[in-house]
């Protein structure tokens, strides 16, 4: 984590440079009229209008609803797809059982099941988390799959001369050695959760970031749109950097294992 | 069975189906070991001798024939028996320091206090001499510390016996010689019984009170060596002395006789 905090720093000072330049272009052009200021107003009034609403605690409250729904819905598909995904590792009938229907569901592009979990689930909180639930489960299921499979065989072995086996073998061995594996999963499962949190707001609800980007957008709140689209930004990046230093902690001794190995 | 049989083979058999094709690879094993006996297995390289220790430590099932314990036929791992893997950087928990691997054996037993674990952890840490690293992490370690983490994983629970598979086979020469400097004052001091795999004769006459050869597959026992050596053993005079070199040329005319390789062995 320091080291690409470092990294960070130095080695990106070019692409902070690029950022700046063009917010300053973004400044710039909206002073100018280059495009028309009903729909590119300054990018220093949506920064004055950004901290209006984070000061009333309006940006806040859309913010903690949409975060409520993710967060629920990310834990759900998460522990659904480790379940899953270590029954489909360890046994070869769940597997075949369950291996054709995942690869049918997996590439549908999961906004599409919007409209359908609208028809059983309604518009409220149940069908965002259900959606978000749907689409962060499948790659930490793909991935835990593939952590349980590549577990070594001595390791395996190893806790059975101990006399470890069934439940205790999944979580003393199992878990922590595909854990690499499952973390990979997540961190792609998280990405995804977001932007199907995003969707499913702003096609049906009431309060929430995504809700807030769109109608401000019908509204014709040009600012508190930009302001609604840089806070979703901004949470995105935070999330990625929490989830990343969470990883670093939990999996430091990969991080040193396969920088042993790759000598 | 014998008075003194502790571990005891009967017809250890182990076919595998490849591709349709049934091959033999244990043609059907008698053995019987006393109790303290260190006893190598050795054989060419594909005679089936990993499997025979695995098949002892109830890890892989015979296809025929039986495997006692004290009397009780081996089915899974016995708590008394402890398998150590050739592979020790694979057999190590990579997630786990040296202390809380060592201690994996101890827990896994139950019936242990905290306490009663850590200490017992200590003191086998203590014995294969790696206080200082209890916080380092297995892939930190070098090959042969690496494998004395293992063996005293294995320690720590105690156990009557020692299952190793080539347990020295990939560290340098010199770790080697004081890794078997180890492994033989632990057999004396703690009493085991150890059954050890290897490809190396000369490994296996200078650590065992017996050396068993496999021929090759179908395996049987080809050659039944007990080794008439004073311990504690020298790591140089064990190996100058008349009655090794004697021993050193029954299995070498063994093993080459069996891979048909000519030699000025003298049959006997």
């Amino acid at each position: 984590m320091r080291q690409w905090f470092a990294h960070g720093l130095r080695g990106r000072r070019s692409g902070i440079v690029l950022l700046l330049v063009l917010l300053a272009l973004w400044e710039f052009s909206a002073r100018l009229e280059w495009l028309p200021a009903m729909s590119w107003p300054r990018m220093s009034a949506v920064a004055a209008t950004l901290g209006q609403l984070i000061a009333s605690g309006e940006l806040l409250s859309e913010l903690g609803a949409s975060l409520w729904r993710m967060a629920l819905g990310y834990a759900l598909g998460v522990l659904l797809g480790v379940i899953v995904g270590v029954l489909m590792g360890s046994f070869r009938a769940i597997y075949n059982l369950l291996e054709p229907i995942t690869e049918i569901l997996r590439p549908i592009p999961s906004p599409a099941y919007v409209p359908i979990a609208i028809l059983f689930l309604g518009i409220d909180d149940e069908m965002k988390i259900f959606m978000i639930a749907f689409s962060a489960f499948f790659p930490v299921l793909l991935n835990t799959y593939s952590g349980v499979r590549a577990v070594d065989p001595v390791l395996l072995q190893t806790a059975k001369t101990f006399g470890v086996r069934g439940a205790r073998l999944v979580r003393q061995v199992v878990l922590p050695a595909a854990a690499p594996y499952i973390f990979t999963g997540m961190r792609v499962s998280l990405a995804v959760a977001l932007i199907v949190m995003v969707i499913s707001e702003m096609v049906a609800a009431s309060n929430g970031i995504g809700y807030f980007v769109l109608a401000a957008q019908r509204g014709f709140k040009v600012r508190e749109m930009f302001a609604g689209v840089i806070t979703l930004a901004a949470v995105g990046y935070g999330l990625n950097w929490l989830f990343l230093l969470i990883e670093q902690r939990v999996l430091a001794w990969h991080h040193g294992y396969s920088a042993q190995h790759r000598d | 069975m014998s008075a003194a049989a502790y571990i005891e083979l009967s017809g250890v058999k182990k076919t595998w189906n490849a591709q349709g094709r049934l091959t033999t690879a244990l043609a059907g094993i008698d053995l019987v070991i006393e109790k303290g006996a260190f006893v190598s297995i050795v054989g060419p390289s594909g005679c089936g001798k990993s499997t025979l220790l695995q098949i002892m430590a109830g890890l892989v099932p015979s296809s025929d024939g039986l495997v006692r314990l004290h009397g009780q036929p081996v089915r899974e791992p016995p708590r008394d028996m402890i398998y150590v893997f050739q592979q020790y950087t694979r057999s190590l928990f990579p997630w786990k320091n040296v202390q809380r691997n060592v201690a994996y054996g101890l827990e896994s037993r139950g019936g242990l206090s905290a306490a009663d674990i850590a200490e017992r952890t200590a003191q086998t840490i203590a014995k294969v001499k790696l206080q200082g690293f209890e916080n380092h992490y297995p892939w930190q370690l070098s090959g042969g510390m690496q494998q004395r983490v293992a063996i005293a994983r294995a320690l720590a629970c105690a156990p009557d016996v020692l299952l190793m598979d080539e347990p020295f086979s990939s560290v340098d020469a010199l770790t080697r010689v004081g890794l078997q400097q180890l492994l033989l004052d632990l057999w004396q001091s703690l009493g085991l019984t150890v059954i050890f795999v290897t490809h190396d004769v000369d490994e296996a006459i200078y650590l065992s009170t017996r050396v068993v050869a496999l021929s090759r597959p179908p395996a049987h026992v080809g050659l039944d060596l007990t080794i008439a050596l004073d311990h504690p053993r020298d790591a140089i005079l064990t190996r100058e002395h008349v009655h090794y070199l004697d021993y050193r040329h029954r299995l070498l005319a063994q093993l080459f006789a069996d891979e048909g390789i000519a030699s000025g062995a003298v049959h006997s």
